[in-house]
């Protein structure tokens, strides 16, 4: 890092950084929490050691694969097969049992990565006996993540550290399985990967999906500032049908945002919330 | 460039680890029940902590403690502690941005990640405090904040459970206040009587 750090400076250059891949990638990233994008972008000075933020803008310009590269680093890769166990118990208890009510049921995964929760999300709902009548959509802006997430191939060690993660959510089964195994790298079951449709989404840009019953986003929202949070949330509105599940991460909350009078709670610890009808 | 002088510190950032509870309860419990500054607390946890820890907390100090939220703004009075499993940051419009980036320093939340984003919120109006654990986390974060022109405090070793995040501390930024938790209380009760100028004036620097 060079020595003189004038954060007004950097500020502004992070701004202009912002403008220049919105206008030559389309990828819109300013209105995302500064001081995540901040963090990214001093890691990426420090890693590829870059004077400033100047030389960060012409390489980003100047070279498309650099640029990818850049983009997947402002991306977020961290994930897990059954991230917070409750929130899955709380999925097979409350929410289960009313989505059986529709004959037909789709499902939108936003921000889903890799694809380890989306996976998740098909086992539940192959152990629950709904698998069958359900349509997964999931999404991503980021192309790699998401050819990773279609590939369904993890590394065995990786997967072995979500056994306890699955066992504690209420399970009907083994994780094992639901992939199999062969040298270090294991492969989802392709039963799981039949009703999930992936596709290239950005948030932040593009338009709703129809008719959802259930939409799934978590931890995606907390990388954006207040007026993205408004924006996503009226997208998620748009999209699901009247009594249709908005999940969030556990730290994320539909409080306080301009479409909190539209949703009801159903689970006020795991954040899941239930679109209010009309005219409720 | 014309800078806004303003006479008080806007927050007080602390990290610690294995030992931390105590060392924050002995803070905590000395400080006044009018201390204004807000702090804000970075306790290394284990990720499935549920908070409890909080709520003990809340049993030995005069002021208003709970768990830092998403995108809340913060306010004086109030001490924030971090949730577990989450990295903790601090936006230059004084609200919190919480996130699942990967660990640092084998740690979420992370006190280099909280120290750098508050380093730059709030500048020379912040104070910095390392104490008590077994980890190089937070070093370079308070280094950053010295650099920024904050004040920076660490907890004397022979005072820590453990000490060598407070020597971890001591060797990457130097700093002038090497104190016992007792004398980080006195210290901070002082500054949160005086504005920032005339306490110095005090003290012949």
């Amino acid at each position: 890092m060079t020595s003189s750090i004038d954060p007004f400076s950097i500020d502004i250059g992070i701004h202009e950084l912002l403008e220049e891949i919105h206008a030559k990638y389309g990828y819109d990233f300013q209105n995302y929490s500064e001081a995540h994008i901040r963090r990214r972008v001093l890691t990426k000075l420090e890693s590829d050691n870059l004077e400033n933020i100047d030389a960060l803008i012409e390489k980003v310009l100047s070279d498309t694969i650099y640029a990818q590269n850049f983009l997947d680093h402002l991306s977020i890769r961290v994930t897990e097969m059954f991230r917070d166990p409750p929130f899955y118990q709380v999925i097979r208890e409350k929410v289960i049992p009313l989505l059986k009510t529709w004959s037909f049921i789709r499902i939108w995964h936003a921000g889903c990565s890799t694809g380890e929760e989306v996976y998740s999300m098909a086992i539940l709902l192959k152990e629950e006996g709904l698998y069958d009548r359900v349509q997964l959509y999931a999404t991503d802006y980021n192309q790699s993540a998401l050819n990773h997430a279609k590939a369904g191939i993890y590394e065995v060690q990786r997967i072995k550290k979500y056994i306890p993660n699955y066992q504690n959510s209420k399970p009907k089964a083994s994780l094992s399985d639901y992939y199999f195994a062969q040298y270090d790298a294991a492969i989802m079951d392709f039963e799981l990967k039949k009703n999930i449709v992936w596709a290239n989404h950005n948030l932040v840009t593009d338009n709703d999906f129809a008719e959802m019953h259930m939409i799934i986003c978590r931890n995606v929202l907390i990388y954006f500032n207040r007026n993205l949070q408004n924006r996503v949330f009226e997208l998620f509105h748009k999209s699901l049908v009247n009594g249709g599940f908005l999940c969030l991460g556990t730290k994320e909350n539909i409080k306080f945002s301009s479409q909190e009078s539209n949703f009801e709670v159903v689970d006020p610890k795991q954040k899941v919330f239930k679109k209010k009808y009309a005219h409720e | 460039m014309p800078m806004n002088e303003t006479n008080h510190y806007r927050a007080i950032v602390i990290g610690t680890s294995s030992g931390g509870f105590e060392f924050i309860k002995q803070i905590i419990s000395g400080l006044s029940k009018d201390f204004q500054i807000p702090i804000i607390i970075v306790q290394h946890l284990h990720q499935n902590s549920n908070g409890e820890w909080i709520k003990l907390l809340d049993t030995f100090t005069a002021l208003k403690i709970k768990e830092a939220e998403e995108k809340e703004s913060i306010q004086p009075g109030y001490i924030y502690c971090s949730p577990a499993n989450y990295h903790l940051m601090i936006e230059k419009d004084a609200t919190f941005s919480l996130n699942i980036d990967e660990l640092v320093n084998f740690s979420r939340p992370s006190i280099d990640v909280l120290f750098r984003s508050a380093a730059f919120a709030y500048q020379k109006q912040l104070i910095g405090i390392i104490g008590t654990g077994a980890s190089k986390d937070g070093a370079e974060g308070l280094a950053f904040i010295k650099k920024m022109g904050g004040e920076i405090i660490v907890q004397a070793p022979k005072t820590a459970t453990s000490s060598t995040m407070p020597i971890e501390a001591i060797k990457a930024s130097e700093p002038k206040l090497i104190l016992s938790p007792d004398e980080i209380i006195s210290f901070l009760e002082e500054i949160n009587l005086k504005p920032k100028l005339a306490y110095w004036a005090n003290m012949n620097v």
